[in-house]
């Protein structure tokens, strides 16, 4: 993440990221976008402690497994899928293989 | 007095008043060559601050961050001699380096040699998908001049051209063009069909024009193909070379482009990233440097309406042409870049 990362699934980088590569969204847009949807200021996004809480809570994935509890891969991924409406590939290429699209 | 470097990454002392000069010599170079809008004085003297802070890592401000891509990802832990499996150098990307988006590659970074390798690919790209939650792109370089003899089908425009051959050179430039479209089409859909959110065509038009046509068509199909394919256009150089000098893509001619226009034609073929380079000069200084490629970046950014990922590494955006890119000024380009430059991602 070095000087000027936002630090990706430890705050709220990827999911940035996402708005970026699939709506093409610049990078303002991207992080109010993405504070509506998880209900935080943008001003949390890449801040380490508040959004380990929010993965937490939305169950989303965050650097820790914790005991496997934790959604994540895949699994997280059908989350943020819901969460940021938006279609990521390899969710919609899960349903696919398994049958359930 | 102030601690930086040259281009070549050596150590330089200057004073406070030779940082300024530099960094406004270097945003005049830019000016001149892209004929673009100067920064302002304020912009200016922020970079100085940024070039005189004693510190040796200097960071942005909370809430300027920004979204960090990264060419070639899994050839950076193989490159170091660590033999680990593309899926587990993701893992560690994402839950070590906290990165924000993943990026597989493989070591032969050519489409060329890649199309022999889909398959295995595919594998990588879906075994990566189901354990990582970070959006993941697959990248690779267009690498034109594989297609010429003795390494490919078409004659060698190189040898050509010195020859005086013009027009035999510039057919033959088209025709690798048709053969590298057809390569990054089918690398690109087989990626993607294994579950990767996108595409990441890397060092664009280092072999010039044609290889920056090839990548716009490629990318337009893929487009088309794919409505929701995450594609990334990342550039060679800041300048696109005429090496066939009369290529054009949407009545544009492609030879002689700076970052700010070909941004347009990124966005014209459908891309949704644009990755924008600056060259470093390893002769002139690091505040020189710096000067130089945000203000070009800068014009990119308020060109553009897709997001634009400056590249910051060894030789371009202002970091040192060395093969261990000094933090001091990775950390210096990478805050300009976030704050002066407004880039929405590196």
């Amino acid at each position: 993440m070095h000087a000027s990362g936002m630090g990706g699934i430890r705050t709220a980088g990827d999911l940035v990221a996402r708005m970026q590569m699939s709506k093409k969204m610049r990078l303002n847009e991207a992080k109010e976008y993405v504070a509506g949807k998880l209900k935080v200021s943008v001003s949390d996004l890449a801040d380490e402690v508040i959004m380990n809480e929010v993965r937490q809570d939305l169950d989303i994935a965050t650097v820790y497994g914790g005991m496997g509890e934790q959604s994540r891969g895949i699994e997280a991924k059908f989350r943020i899928a819901k969460l940021l409406d938006l279609e990521i590939n390899s969710v919609s290429r899960f349903l696919r293989k398994t049958g359930w699209r | 007095m102030i601690v930086t470097r040259m281009g070549d990454g050596s150590f330089v002392t200057m004073s406070e008043e030779e940082v300024k000069a530099d960094v406004q010599e270097g945003v005049e170079d830019a000016v001149k060559r892209g004929k673009i809008e100067p920064l302002s004085a304020d912009e200016i003297d922020y970079l100085v601050d940024i070039c005189c802070r004693p510190q040796k890592f200097v960071s942005v401000q909370h809430g300027n961050e920004l979204i960090l891509t990264y060419d070639s990802g899994t050839l950076k832990i193989t490159r170091l001699g660590i033999p680990i499996g593309m899926p587990q150098i993701m893992q560690i990307y994402e839950r070590a380096f906290a990165a924000d988006t993943l990026e597989l590659a493989y070591v032969h970074y050519s489409f060329k040699p890649i199309k022999m390798i889909v398959p295995e690919e595919q594998y990588a790209v879906a075994e990566t998908s189901l354990v990582t939650t970070a959006p993941l792109f697959y990248g690779a370089m267009p690498n034109l001049p594989l297609y010429t003899q003795p390494d490919g089908p078409c004659p060698n425009a190189a040898e050509l051209l010195p020859a005086g051959k013009i027009a035999e050179a510039r057919a033959a430039q088209e025709e690798a063009v048709r053969y590298a479209v057809k390569d990054m089409v089918f690398v690109g859909s087989g990626v993607y069909e294994a579950g990767a959110d996108g595409i990441d065509f890397d060092t664009t038009a280092a072999a010039g024009d044609a290889e920056f046509q090839a990548t716009l068509l490629a990318c337009e199909q893929l487009r088309a193909k794919y409505p929701a394919m995450a594609i990334e256009i990342g550039m060679a150089g800041e300048f696109v070379l005429g090496f066939h000098g009369q290529l054009e893509y949407d009545g544009v001619r492609l030879a002689g482009l700076y970052p700010h226009q070909q941004v347009k034609l990124a966005e014209k073929a459908g891309a949704s990233i644009f990755g924008a380079v600056v060259n470093t000069n390893s002769s002139r200084s690091f505040p020189w440097n710096l000067g130089r490629a945000v203000t070009f970046c800068k014009a990119c950014v308020e060109a553009a309406n897709i997001p634009v990922h400056a590249n910051v590494g060894m030789g371009v955006g202002a970091v040192p042409l060395v093969m261990t890119p000094p933090i001091d000024c990775v950390s210096r380009a990478s805050t300009a870049m976030a704050e002066v430059g407004k880039l929405d991602g590196l």
